[in-house]
Parts: C-alpha cells; sequence; structure tokens
C-alpha cells in the first residue's frame, strides 16, 4: 500500500503537518523510533505516579489558530497560565515576577524605583517588535533570489510590513535584530538581578551568551506567544508537555491518520530524484507519494538520505548549519515542596520560573565555560514546579520539577560526555539550588538527567540543541535552514522537512509543520481543509 | 428620630463576606442583586483556569430563593413553571423557566425538591408577586428565603476530592440530585449542580454555619488547589457552558419597556423544557400558537473568526442586512475559540452567511472588523467529567 503522506518522526510538528494533510483527505502515516510519541514535547512516567514533562516544559509560542484548526482542545489539550517567578539573589534575597501589574511595580522598586517605572517602556517596545514578527510565522518566506510572483509578492508583503513604521521604529527594529540583549537591557534598567531576570529569555536555547549580539532577537522569540491574548506569558500543558503531542495524535487519528511507534526510519528511498518511502530500522518499506522529514534538517540530509542524492551545495550547506547544543535538563520527582529561604511563606513566586543567576556577567561566566568545552560550573537554570497548579502530574502533596540548564556543550573538551560527565552536570545543578532552599535534595525521589548527549540520542536532536538549529539571524527567515530552501522543499523531489529547522524556528510553536502542510496542499492543488490564517493583529 | 441608617449601605453584604473580603485582594466589588459580590479576586485568567483545572469557590448567597411548600406545591409549580415539577423526584433538581400568559420568559431558575411538598426555586431575578398572585386558588405557601441561606458553588475537577476530603462522601450523587447531611451545629445540603457545565456541587446552609463551611472547604482543599473566584471568571465558564443569563441574554417580561424586545422560550432554545403534555400551564397557549406558527428569534451558538471577542456585535446577512445581536461573548481559555450567544432572526438560525461587526477600541481609537460566524451547538464546552460517576479525582 502507498500512502499520501509519510511523516518522520512523531514530534509536534511532524504531528501538524499530519493533522493538517490528513483533514485535507490525504493518507497519512506517521513513523516514530521511540516506543512513545512526542519528540520533545513529551510526557513519561520515569517514577511511579509521576508524570515529567522530560524536554520542553512550558508553553506559550504554540499558535492558538492551529489549535483551533485541529480541535485540539477537544482531543484534551489544555494551556494552565501560571502566576509569578523568582530571581533569587546571591545576597540571599529575591526578585519577584507578578502577573499584576502593580504587585510587579512595587516589587520591582524594591531593587529600583527607576526599574519599576522603566518596565512599561520596555514592555512596549517588546510589544511592538512582537507585533512586526508574529504576522511572518505563519508564512512561508520569500526566496530572495527568485524572481517567480510568488517571491516577489511575498517581498513586497514583506516591505510594506516594514516600511509601515515609522523611520525610528525601523532603525530600532534593526537595532533589536542584532543586538545583544546586555547591550538592549542596558537602555532600560540599572539594577543588576532586573537585567539578569529581563535576560532569561535571550539565552535559552542558545549557544550564546548574553553578551553576544544576536540574544535580542532570542528574546523576542520567546516573548512573541501568548496565552489566551496575553502576549508574552507562558503557561503549563494539563498534563506536562505530552499533553500536546497526545492532543495531536488523537487529532490526527480522528481524521484517519495513524501513527507507528519502535521502530524509526533508517533510509529515505529515493529513485530517479525523488523520493518514494522509506526503510525502518526494521527492515520494514513503506511506499509514499511523499517523505516529510520531522527530524532536523542535518540528521534527515546527512543520516537518512544517500549523500549521492543531494547537490553539493546544500549538502555543504547543511553540514555547516549550527546545532551547537548548548542546555541540558534535570526532570525531579519530589517528595514535597522545598522551601526556598529568601521567599515569604504561600508567596505565588513559587508557581513560576526560578532563578538563581542574578547578573548578566554571571550568565556570560557561564556560557564562558561553554566555550571552552565543560559544562557550566555555576550554571543558569529555568527551574519550574508545575504540579503547585497542574493536579494531574503526581500524588497530591507530591511534585515534579523540571530544571532546565545552560550551558551544556555537546562534547566535553573536544570528547564524548561520559557517565561521569553527566553525573558533574547533575550535581552543579542539584547544589546551586541546595544553596537556595537547604533541604531540597533530601526530597528527591528519582531524577532524570539529559546532557545533549542524552537529547540526541533519544530525541533525535543533532548535538542537543533544542531549537533544531540555532536561532541567530544567519539562520532565520529566508536562510532557515538553507538559502533557497526556506520553503519546506528540499532537493530531492517528494521529501519535504516540517521540523523546527524551517522557519519559523524552535519552540513548540507548531507553526513549521502548520507551514509546511501548507505548502505541500498547495503544490497539490488539494484545497486545505480548516487551515487559517494567522490572527490579525489589532 | 429613628436609628434607620440602611440607606447609608445601598449595597448588602453576604455570609461570607468576612471571607471574600480578605480575599479580595484586588478590592475589585460589584452589585449583585443589591449585594456586594467579587468581581475578580486576583486574577481573572488563574481564576477562570482554576474552574476547569484544580477547584473554585464563588459566593451564591445573593442568588434569589424561594421556598414553596403545601400540599398542592407540585400542581401549583406545574402550572407555573413549563416542566413537569411533580415528576421531579424528592431530592432531585430540574432546570425550568415561567413565562408570562402571552408566553413571554419572565426567568428561568433551577427547581430543588426537598420533600414531596416542599420545594426551593433559586433564580436571578425576583418575582414575589409574581408567585404569591399566581398561587391563588392553591395550598401553598411561598416565602422569600434569600436571606435564610448561605450557598457556595463548589465547581472544577477536583471539586468531589475536595469534599471527599472535608468528609462529604458525595461518590454515588448524580447529576441533579441532592444530599441532605448535619453540618456543624446545623445542617448541609450538596446538588451536584452548577453554572460551569463541569464537574461541581452548589453548597447551601444557614447563615451561621456560613465561615465553618468556607474554612473547611479550604482546609480540604489546601493541595488541590481550591481557590475564590469572582463573577468575572463564572461569566467566561458559563457562556462555554452555553448558559444563559435572565437580564444579559433577554429581558425579563415583567420588566421590559418595548414589546418588540419581549422574548418566549421557543425564541430563547430552551423549547425544551415545556412540557406539552402535563395539562395546563401558565402562557401555554400562546407558545402553542407560537410553535405552530414559528418563533421570529431564535436563540443561537456562534462561533466567530479571529480572537476578538465579540460581546454586543451587531450580527448581518451576507455583511449587509442586520439579523441579530450578540448578548454574550468571550474568548474561550479551554477551547481556544471565540465564542459567543446570539438572538438572531429564526430565517437565520442555520447560520450560512452570517458576520459579526466588532468594534474593538484600541488606544482611543475603534478598530471595525467585520468577521464570519458560525452557528454551532451548544454547549461548546462539556467534558465527560461533569457526569461521571463517582466522579474522578481530577
Amino acid at each position: 500500500m502507498t500512502h499520501d503522506a509519510l511523516v518522520i518522526g512523531a514530534g509536534h510538528n511532524g504531528l501538524v503537518t499530519a493533522c493538517y494533510l490528513a483533514r485535507a483527505g490525504l493518507k497519512v502515516l506517521v513513523i516514530e523510533k521511540n516506543d512513545w510519541i512526542g519528540g520533545a514535547a513529551v510526557s513519561r512516567e520515569l517514577y511511579p505516579g509521576f508524570t515529567y514533562s522530560n524536554c520542553s516544559y512550558v508553553s506559550s509560542l504554540f499558535r492558538p489558530e492551529i489549535m483551533r484548526d485541529l480541535e485540539l482542545p477537544r482531543h484534551g489539550l489544555q494551556i494552565l497560565p501560571y502566576e509569578g517567578g523568582a530571581l533569587f539573589t546571591e545576597n540571599g534575597g529575591y526578585l519577584g515576577m507578578f502577573r499584576d501589574h502593580d504587585a510587579n511595580r512595587r516589587e520591582f522598586a524594591r531593587h529600583s524605583k527607576r526599574d519599576a517605572e522603566a518596565y512599561d517602556r520596555y514592555s512596549r517596545d517588546i510589544l511592538r517588535n512582537c507585533r512586526l514578527i508574529r504576522p511572518m510565522l505563519m508564512r512561508r518566506p520569500p526566496d530572495l533570489a527568485s524572481f517567480r510572483p510568488r517571491d516577489l509578492m511575498e517581498l513586497a508583503w514583506l516591505g510594506k510590513q516594514i516600511t509601515g513604521q515609522s523611520e525610528a521604529q525601523i532603525y530600532d527594529m534593526l537595532r533589536f535584530w542584532t543586538m545583544s540583549i546586555s547591550d538592549f537591557l542596558d537602555g532600560y534598567f540599572e539594577n543588576p538581578a532586573m537585567k539578569a531576570y529581563q535576560a532569561v529569555g535571550s539565552i535559552i536555547g542558545t549557544a550564546l551568551g548574553p553578551m553576544s549580539p544576536g540574544t535580542a532577537y532570542v528574546l523576542l522569540h520567546h516573548a512573541m506567544g501568548d496565552v489566551d491574548g496575553n502576549v508574552g506569558s507562558w503557561g503549563y500543558s494539563r498534563g506536562g508537555m505530552g499533553g500536546i503531542t497526545k492532543a495531536l495524535t488523537a487529532s490526527l487519528q480522528a481524521s484517519g491518520g495513524e501513527v507507528r511507534t519502535g521502530s524509526g526510519v533508517a533510509q529515505v528511498l529515493v529513485q530517479n530524484g525523488r523520493a518514494v518511502g522509506v526503510v525502518l530500522d526494521n527492515g520494514d518499506e513503506f511506499r509514499a507519494r511523499r517523505v516529510i522529514s520531522n527530524m532536523d534538517v542535518r540528521r534527515t540530509f546527512l543520516k537518512h538520505v544517500e549523500a549521492k542524492e543531494l547537490p553539493d551545495e546544500f549538502l555543504k550547506r547543511v553540514q555547516r548549519f549550527k546545532t551547537r547544543g548548548s542546555s541540558g535538563k534535570l526532570n525531579i520527582a519530589l517528595d514535597g515542596v522545598p522551601r526556598f529561604t529568601a521567599l515569604p511563606e504561600g508567596a505565588p513566586n513559587l508557581r513560576g520560573d526560578l532563578h538563581f543567576t542574578d547578573t548578566i556577567e554571571k550568565m556570560e561566566m557561564a556560557y564562558d565555560d561553554w566555550k571552552a568545552g565543560h559544562y557550566s560550573r555555576q550554571p543558569f537554570q529555568d527551574v519550574m514546579i508545575p504540579t503547585l497548579i497542574d493536579p494531574t502530574m503526581t500524588p497530591p502533596g507530591k511534585h515534579f520539577m523540571s530544571c532546565f540548564v545552560q550551558y551544556a556543550p555537546p562534547k566535553i573538551e573536544g570528547r564524548d560526555w561520559t557517565d561521569a560527565d553527566r553525573d558533574g552536570f547533575r550535581d552543579a545543578c542539584l547544589n546551586q539550588i541546595e544553596a537556595y532552599a537547604p533541604g531540597f535534595k533530601s526530597l528527591i525521589l528519582h531524577a532524570e538527567v539529559r546532557t545533549p548527549r542524552e537529547l540526541e540520542a533519544e530525541v533525535g536532536l543533532t548535538e542537543g540543541n533544542i531549537f533544531q538549529g540555532e536561532l541567530t539571524f544567519d539562520q532565520m527567515f529566508f536562510n532557515r535552514p538553507v538559502p533557497g530552501y526556506a520553503n519546506y522543499r528540499s532537493p530531492i523531489k517528494n521529501l519535504w522537512i516540517c521540523g523546527s529547522s524551517t522557519h519559523p524556528g524552535g519552540g513548540v510553536m507548531g507553526a513549521p509543520g502548520r507551514n509546511a502542510a501548507a505548502e505541500i496542499l498547495r503544490d497539490l492543488k488539494v484545497p486545505a481543509k480548516d487551515l487559517s490564517d494567522a490572527y490579525a493583529i489589532v | 428620630m429613628t436609628a434607620l441608617r440602611h440607606y447609608e449601605t445601598p449595597l448588602q453584604t453576604t455570609a461570607f463576606h468576612p471571607r471574600t473580603e480578605a480575599a479580595n485582594k484586588l478590592w475589585s466589588w460589584g452589585n449583585w442583586a443589591g449585594y456586594a459580590t467579587v468581581l475578580t479576586y486576583e486574577d481573572l485568567a488563574m481564576e477562570h483556569s482554576a474552574i476547569r483545572n484544580t477547584a473554585t469557590v464563588y459566593d451564591l448567597c445573593p442568588m434569589v430563593k424561594y421556598r414553596i411548600e403545601g400540599p398542592e406545591a407540585a400542581v401549583y409549580l406545574n402550572r407555573l413553571t413549563l416542566r413537569d415539577a411533580a415528576k421531579l423526584s424528592v431530592s432531585g433538581v430540574h432546570y425550568t423557566a415561567w413565562v408570562t400568559d402571552q408566553g413571554h420568559l419572565l426567568d428561568d431558575g433551577t427547581l430543588f425538591r426537598l420533600a414531596p411538598d416542599q420545594y426551593r426555586l433559586c433564580c436571578q431575578e425576583r418575582h414575589l408577586p409574581w408567585l404569591l398572585d399566581s398561587a391563588h386558588g392553591f395550598d401553598v405557601t411561598v416565602t422569600d428565603e434569600t436571606e435564610e441561606i448561605a450557598a457556595l458553588s463548589l465547581q472544577g475537577p477536583t471539586s468531589a476530592e475536595i469534599l471527599r476530603l472535608a468528609g462529604f462522601d458525595v461518590d454515588q450523587l448524580k447529576p441533579f440530585r441532592m444530599m441532605d447531611l448535619p453540618f456543624g451545629t446545623g445542617r448541609l445540603m450538596i446538588s451536584r449542580t452548577g453554572f460551569t457545565g463541569d464537574l461541581g456541587y452548589e453548597l447551601w446552609t444557614t447563615p451561621d454555619q456560613a465561615l465553618a463551611l468556607w474554612d473547611a472547604l479550604f482546609q480540604a482543599g489546601a493541595l488541590h488547589g481550591l481557590r475564590p473566584i469572582g463573577s468575572a471568571a463564572v461569566n467566561i465558564a458559563r457562556l462555554e457552558a452555553g448558559f444563559i443569563i435572565t437580564g444579559y441574554d433577554f429581558t425579563p417580561a415583567d420588566i421590559c419597556l418595548r414589546e418588540d424586545r419581549l422574548r418566549s422560550p421557543l425564541e430563547m432554545g430552551l423549547g425544551w423544557l415545556i412540557d406539552w403534555d402535563k395539562g395546563h400551564f401558565t402562557g401555554k397557549a400562546a407558545l402553542a400558537r407560537q410553535r405552530d406558527h414559528g418563533p421570529k428569534w431564535a436563540f443561537v451558538g456562534l462561533e466567530i473568526e479571529g480572537n476578538i471577542p465579540a460581546d454586543g456585535a451587531i450580527l448581518y446577512h451576507a455583511q449587509k442586512r442586520e439579523v441579530g445581536v450578540i448578548t454574550g461573548a468571550c474568548w474561550s481559555p479551554v477551547l481556544k475559540k471565540n465564542i459567543a450567544l446570539a438572538q438572531i432572526l429564526a430565517e437565520h438560525a442555520a447560520g450560512s452567511n452570517i458576520w459579526a461587526e466588532i468594534y474593538a477600541l484600541r488606544e482611543l481609537h475603534y478598530e471595525k472588523l467585520m468577521m464570519r460566524a458560525r452557528v454551532v451547538e451548544r454547549p461548546f464546552f462539556a467534558p465527560a467529567r461533569r457526569r461521571a460517576t463517582p466522579p474522578g479525582r481530577f
């Protein structure tokens, strides 16, 4: 039997593509190498009674248009907004974050009255840039070198978006897209902890330090999502991040699509320059009219397609595509709530993001270790306890803690990670938390430790890069993943790519998967069913 | 001189006021039927989310409550209301409505059968004259008991678990049933009812037990995400559940000034309540005529394109002819859809080519949007857990 579409990898983008194609009437099969679905939006029970968010851990970027088109709430998806957050300072204090504007203002004023009032202008400027970039997320980028009418029209549209701004705004936008977050924040704030807190979103998933140019854009990438219209706010997926891919799978099955787990694709079968199917690791062969890879671009073309099928120029660019891993993850089952000595009893801050790096300089020093080929001795962490809000993941009173950690290089001083390296990395993280929450370590029932080694081996992310390729400007938009191939196609006919290696990049956003489906259906001249354009920004 | 000073405090406080006041961090109060009630305690999104994720407490005291008792209570209610009150078994609850002789809606409400000859009618508006006048010739007494009862709504997926932890065995309690048990120095009635479309209960006691009930629930709910919620969050949940509110979605007949604004149950999507076979009831002849000739208006649920809530939007056919109005709307956080309830001319109730004209005020200028609206089934949101017996842990 020949499938109309075969998707490699049951991550969120692969499933989004599969769902849209199945709804349009195509016969779709998704192949997943693991025994479970989810890719990097995955929830597994690694300790009895505890559901984890093993990779991604919060949601904001996932496009509401996609949730609606694919009826994901009906299939079980629920996003829970969270409240608060705190950055602990080395002197035993903290800088808190709240949902309430005035609670925030009073909190920031404790640290700097000037910064408390500067926050509104800062928020406005971030929002302005979000308004510019958001309409671009759910469109195929134009090819700059092409004279095809569609590319020219798309370029004209893009030009209109930009020239619709004032001159001053265009200058600001270009600065913003190229600056370091450190320089950018200096334009607003004076307090070191304030700057460190605001810089959090600028380095997550990125092998850059807060002083590296380009990190201001990464912040924007993390700020342009929303929870029910609150731009920049984040939430939890009820039941863990696997809830997103579970809902996508249910939606796919309701449209007649199929997912097969347990054996991955060994090779994409190519005949006469066309993809015609795949052969799995277990030897099974599937024929398909088109093959769509949710794997990152390097994994797809360097490991699962024969080099002789690919043009040299393309192959070289794929080889040079930056997928430098920069992060690791600890997933911890806890016997109770850790007590952070700096926080007052019952403070809502614990229900949000927690950090222990109180200056930009310390963040940069953590990055210095990465450059030297070592994990950070004093890591930067983004810690969450979603079970303070979500009642479904653990027994009452017990908790799941997610620790996202930077920096962790793909190799330790040029060699592979060893188990001893992994344990050292783990201890650096746990000791840091213990310093702010004495007794924390005694609450640990189980901990899953994931360095770039595990991320690559289990999830399939090359070098453990969570974005399937860095979000630096040279790899964005019409350059993502490779100039001339920002249209979800590849040099091999009927072989498509739909993962975060493509525009608009990483995060649990679904937009790459949706855009790839839109292109495939357009190519097929099949009317896309239930495929919405981006909501207008009013 | 007398000591009368009631005019200085036009808004009354409810039996839970010491607790609601302490929890009302935003000092955000609204007027519900003459009582000060909380609009948002702390954060609207978190409060709504708790209805669908954990559990919530909402102060129901201002809801108007009448006790209807006497040997002919069932006969009386059968003439007064649309459904068959005699069929309602003891410890049962049903949703009902009542109309004028012309078939125009006065109110909707829930009817509790406390004993064979004793009922409680809960509703949004005050109807004592109508209820008393209707009692002429029946062996029945009607008493306003609004102030004699303190009521809380406990809603959300962990609500049953919280009741279990508070010592109330609700495992066998089915939807629209109630149980009565001792509580403190008084009694507590628990009904499996609510206004959110989710798993939930309403708890009824006397004002002297109110604070103890509040405290017992919050103690039991400490690890189960219990939080107090205000009317703003309830309003979003009720829209998701597709429930109407008298005075919001239609104007009650007894205070309606303009005759073209009067609506019948058939026009408000409540035709299913009418028991045509139970014998005579007030408004029956007029409703039968309307049924046979076809009502002029219809009430529908809409899904609207985009993400801008369409409160008060005018509905157009083919973007040209005015055919209705949206009476309640929101972005549904649980459905990730833009939903609305609307009165629409019956000929357009099937809903093709309907558009909503939305005026979005942004930084002092209106953005005028014409968005496609699709008629959909109500309720918009109906999780299976609301009916599960015994109820789940979350």
